[in-house]
């Protein structure tokens, strides 16, 4: 892949994240679905083992729910990109 | 699919860490000798691609959402070990960054996504693959297998849930595999179309064995 083809693979990705994701489902997933036919959903409440520092992808301090998802997303992709290419680097050497 | 902390007794998420760190470092050997230069900007590529995806829920049935897993995605291009270990990358940033997934059941999870759904989907792909041959092999193959990884790893998310007394087995089981039999035609659909645009536009990109 030269720069341009990984600029633009990287660009494709960044408005998924930033443009998409706010239209995205709100409605549970398959399995916070099943927890909570089946009963066990409140399980799952209590206080996490860790708190991240954007949690359910919302950029603290943005008012405007699209917005706040939005940076969110383009923060993750890029952090996400550089950590799986370092990764690899790291590997390969 | 992200188990949250909490699901998962420490029976079930402490035995799955330690297999997952395992695989993981089984994986990094198998990939360190193989590792092409071009696979290493692939790799981030495609954890961009995956991420953003993963935020892109689609609706399936009566409020409930589905969104990519991407674990055969990943394994097309990259194959099994460089596949599960991009994987295992969205799902440890998704875990630490954005509470998405408990840090506790983080293995398990990475075993679900990584191991059953990129590894797991990979054999399948290939089986398909190398029976049809050709394109059609390689697009028959993602989309089989983008369907099966999803119903699997649901399915193997469900006895982890059992295993933990979350939730006995004869409920868990068919409640996963039911909704994720919906969800994985999503993730058919966007793996065909990723795999046969790359296969249009830089067919070289998509893994083969023989020339790794």
């Amino acid at each position: 892949m030269n720069k341009k083809e990984i600029l633009l693979w990287l660009a494709v990705s960044l408005i998924l994240a930033f443009f998409i994701s706010p239209f995205a489902s709100s409605s549970p997933d398959g399995l916070e679905k099943v927890a909570d036919d089946k009963g066990f959903l409140e399980k799952g409440e209590a206080e996490p083992a860790f708190i991240s520092p954007l949690p359910d992808y919302v950029w603290p301090g943005v008012h405007n729910e699209g917005f706040a998802t939005g940076f969110a997303g383009i923060m993750g992709t890029l952090i996400v990109f550089g950590v799986a290419y370092g990764v690899g680097a790291a590997i390969k050497r | 699919m992200h188990i949250p902390d909490g699901f998962l007794a420490v029976n079930t998420w402490a035995p799955a860490w330690v297999i997952s760190v395992s695989g993981l470092g089984y994986c990094i050997r198998r990939v360190s000798g193989a590792l092409k230069d071009k696979m290493i900007p692939l790799m981030g590529v495609m954890a961009a691609f995956i991420f953003a995806g993963q935020m892109l829920n689609f609706p399936v049935v009566a409020g409930t959402s589905g969104h990519l897993l991407g674990g055969v995605l990943a394994a097309v291009l990259l194959g099994p070990y460089a596949g599960a270990i991009v994987i295992a990358v969205v799902l440890t940033i998704q875990c630490l960054v954005f509470q998405d997934g408990g840090l506790t059941a983080l293995g398990a999870n990475i075993f679900n996504m990584s191991f059953v759904g990129a590894m797991g989907g990979y054999m399948i792909y290939n089986l398909i693959r190398k029976a049809i041959g050709s394109e059609k092999g390689i697009l028959a193959g993602t989309a089989v297998a983008a369907w099966a990884s999803v119903v699997l790893a649901s399915s193997v998310c469900a006895v982890q849930l059992a295993i933990s007394g979350t939730s006995p087995l004869r409920l868990a089981l068919p409640a996963m595999a039911l909704v994720h039999m919906l969800i994985g035609i999503g993730e058919a659909v966007i793996s065909v179309l990723v795999v046969g645009f790359v296969l249009k536009t830089r067919p070289d990109l998509i893994y083969n064995k023989e020339d790794a």
